[in-house]
């Protein structure tokens, strides 16, 4: 680039990439929500399974805040600093809850 | 299991791991964050495959069913919890600037992947001889 050197940008791209290993992940967390609102709702509307639907929209609503915090820190700043463990433990947390209300739907 | 639980404390304090050690290059703990990201998918697609099990297998047997899909839905929450464990532990071990902790756990997770994929085999051709 004519010797002009972007000091301010990694040639690694890691803020970018996991920019989007966040979005995959996401990602992966929107088809576990789909797939537990298909099966909350296919035996009919009872209230428990309204009540877990809404769990577990209001958990993958949760992740999603999680995921927008993390990817808005590693886009505004070029050495951003590390995940705080209470974000981690927050993401993992919401995919326990889903499984646990998956668990409770399956049985 | 005292260690454990040492952990699990640092999983919500994030000032007590940032009291050890030096800071490493930021590029590391990128590198672990999309490690433990690349875990929690796992996890999360576990969990999606016994949801897709209950779904999309309705001729199975309830017991079969549920089995496994409690079976999948169990691997994924030790898979998240185990996520963010280790995330912490190599946290921790790059600070110190100690060797990254060593895992029997994916070894443990490919082999209930090849068992609950040896059941899918079985339900599939009994169902078919049946």
């Amino acid at each position: 680039m004519g010797g002009v050197s972007t000091e301010a940008r990694d040639p690694g791209l890691q803020p970018e990439r996991t920019r989007l290993a966040w979005r995959r992940t996401t990602l992966s967390s929107t088809v576990a929500a789909v797939l537990a609102v298909k099966t909350a709702l296919h035996g009919g509307a009872s209230p428990l399974s309204v009540a877990l639907c809404a769990l577990c929209c209001g958990l993958w609503l949760g992740f999603l805040w999680v995921a927008h915090r993390r990817i808005r820190a590693l886009a505004t700043s070029p050495r951003p600093a590390a995940l705080a463990p209470r974000h981690a433990t927050a993401a993992v947390l919401c995919t326990v809850a889903m499984a646990a209300c998956a668990a409770v739907l399956v049985f | 299991m005292i260690e454990f639980v040492r952990n699990v404390r640092l999983w919500f304090a994030p000032e007590q791991v940032r009291e050890e050690g030096s800071t490493p290059d930021y590029r590391f703990s990128l590198a672990n964050e999309r490690t433990f990201l690349a875990w929690l998918r796992t996890a999360l697609a576990l969990i999606g495959g016994g949801f897709a099990v209950d779904q999309f297998l309705p001729d199975l047997r309830w017991a079969w069913r549920v089995g496994l899909a409690l079976a999948l839905l169990g691997a994924g929450v030790l898979c998240s919890l185990r996520a963010v464990n280790h995330w912490v532990r190599c946290e921790r071990a790059m600070r110190r600037g100690e060797d990254l902790p060593a895992s029997r756990f994916p070894a443990l997770l490919s082999l209930v992947v090849a068992v609950v994929a040896v059941a899918m085999v079985v339900v599939v051709l009994v169902g078919w001889a049946g």
